[in-house]
């Protein structure tokens, strides 16, 4: 039996049976890097839009799959995803867990992204390797999301992470700190680059061991973003409109001493924030351990469960427009 | 003829690389996958005076032209080296290396949580920047010691 997938058929008029033809719109997402201004707007402006009302789109995608593929746990992201594509009125196909999967027999990834092609009209990506879903979208004709390759990129946290700070702060003559873990955090690289295209200056926040790594400053330098780095929050606090916290993991220390005296070095709580801004919004892209006190989760400046609920309306603004039609 | 270029011999057919960087000679061998105990007759002269370059090295290979692909990696490291075709002990053609935009296949990636270190079937790809080469799939740069990421067979 074929599959006669409506939103993967590109030949002949499938609008006269009455099928909808979704001709694809936007390519793989991959990296924030290859995202505009106007890129970033455009999925911004319609998840406001979704936010606003989202029964207009109740059923906007009524027969298009979402195939997953998580090699590495999420909630957050396997989560918004899901309830994305089902809002819209599609569904899932989900790998599961790598330990259910072929991939345990040793099957590469480039097979199993050519497999699950045929059985969905796009593919969520998460994968513990560094250019992972570049490589998989160059084996797929469908449409690719990076859900987080590694300690590369996570464009799709970053949509959302913009769509918080625009809410929040606007984007004119933004100050941004960024703080944890720069060197790993793949949102942190993703954010750091699409801040590059709005009138944005960042302050980077860690310690040494944990800077920017030499890609992403590479990148920063060439596209002019101001930016400046700092191993303390103290010093910078104060011109803050944005202080976006990421978690610094157990792992990436020698021992666990030196991971306790320099993860305590980047834990906030409402007595660090008092020479902050009224104004300040503090953001997470979660799941946090100590990194942010939970007696800021009750003050103006906690942002991040707001932060992770825009996760719906936004990952159902890219997926409306990476499987958009001519509506 | 100078004493300088009477010590490395001619050869019948193959390829002389000149004006490579001095003491860059045992890495353009590597580029050529050509190892010791491999059969391959070959002249290796190192530091030797250039009004150009200050010291360059020779490297002359019996019975062996270059790749497109050798030569793309050989212009990172050697940007000024010439590549002399000879048959029957007659140049017949010579050309300087350029600087290719990519480079594919001949550099490992020097991160091990790169996608082209793993068990798949892609090769690895570099884009080269003015100071050095960054991979496409996991934009790590490398901008020393390029030679130590050569590919080996």
């Amino acid at each position: 039996m074929i599959y006669n997938n409506p939103y993967q058929s590109v030949s002949g008029d499938s609008r006269a049976s009455g099928v909808a033809y979704y001709p694809m719109r936007h390519d793989h997402i991959i990296s924030a890097k290859q995202l505009s201004r106007a890129d970033i707007e455009e999925v911004l402006d319609r998840a406001a839009e979704i936010a606003t009302d989202p029964t207009a789109v109740a059923n906007r995608h009524e027969d298009a799959l979402l195939g997953l593929l998580f090699f590495e746990p999420s909630t957050r992201t396997k989560m918004s995803f899901t309830a994305s594509i089902k809002r819209m009125g599609g569904d899932i196909v989900d790998m599961g867990s790598v330990e259910s999967s072929s991939v345990k027999k040793g099957e590469s990834l480039a097979d199993t992204v050519r497999v699950v092609e045929g059985y969905a009209d796009a593919l969520v990506l998460r994968h513990p390797s560094e250019g992972s879903a570049k490589m998989a979208s160059e084996f797929v004709d469908v449409p690719l999301i990076n859900a987080g390759d590694g300690a590369g990129q996570h464009p799709t946290q970053t949509l959302l992470d913009l769509y918080t700070i625009r809410e929040n702060a606007g984007f004119d003559d933004l100050t941004v700190g960024i703080m944890g873990d720069l060197k790993y955090g793949r949102t942190v690289h993703s954010l750091a680059h699409a801040l590059t295209n709005f009138d944005a200056s960042q302050h980077f926040i860690s310690p040494e061991s944990l800077q920017l790594p030499r890609s992403v400053r590479y990148d920063l330098h060439e596209s002019g973003a101001s930016i400046r780095e700092h191993t303390e929050l103290d010093s910078v606090l104060p011109e803050l409109d944005v202080l976006y916290v990421t978690r610094i993991q157990r792992e990436r220390f020698p021992d666990d001493s030196e991971y306790r005296k320099v993860a305590g070095e980047y834990q906030i709580d409402s007595t660090t924030l008092e020479t902050a801004d009224d104004d300040l919004t503090v953001m997470h892209p979660l799941p946090r351990v100590d990194e942010i006190s939970h007696d800021l989760d009750e003050t103006d400046y906690a942002t991040y469960f707001e932060q992770a609920h825009n996760g719906v309306p936004v990952r159902m603004a890219l997926l409306d427009l990476v499987l958009e039609g001519d509506r | 003829m100078s004493d300088h270029e009477l010590r490395v011999s001619k050869i019948r057919n193959g390829t002389v690389i000149d004006h490579i960087t001095g003491g860059q000679a045992l890495n353009v061998l590597a580029i050529l996958g050509i190892e010791a105990d491999g059969g391959d007759t070959l002249s290796v002269a190192m530091n030797v005076p250039s009004d150009r370059l200050g010291t360059k090295d020779i490297v002359k290979v019996e019975d062996r032209e270059l790749s497109q692909d050798e030569v793309d990696v050989l212009s990172l490291i050697a940007p000024a080296a010439s590549i002399n075709i000879v048959r029957d002990f007659d140049v017949i053609e010579k050309h300087r290396v350029s600087r290719p935009e990519t480079v594919s296949g001949v550099l490992e990636c020097p991160n091990h949580n790169c996608i082209t270190t793993e068990e798949e079937p892609v090769d690895s790809a570099f884009d080269v920047l003015e100071d050095g080469v960054r991979c496409q799939y996991c934009e790590t740069i490398i901008r020393e010691d390029l030679a130590e990421h050569i590919l080996v067979d």
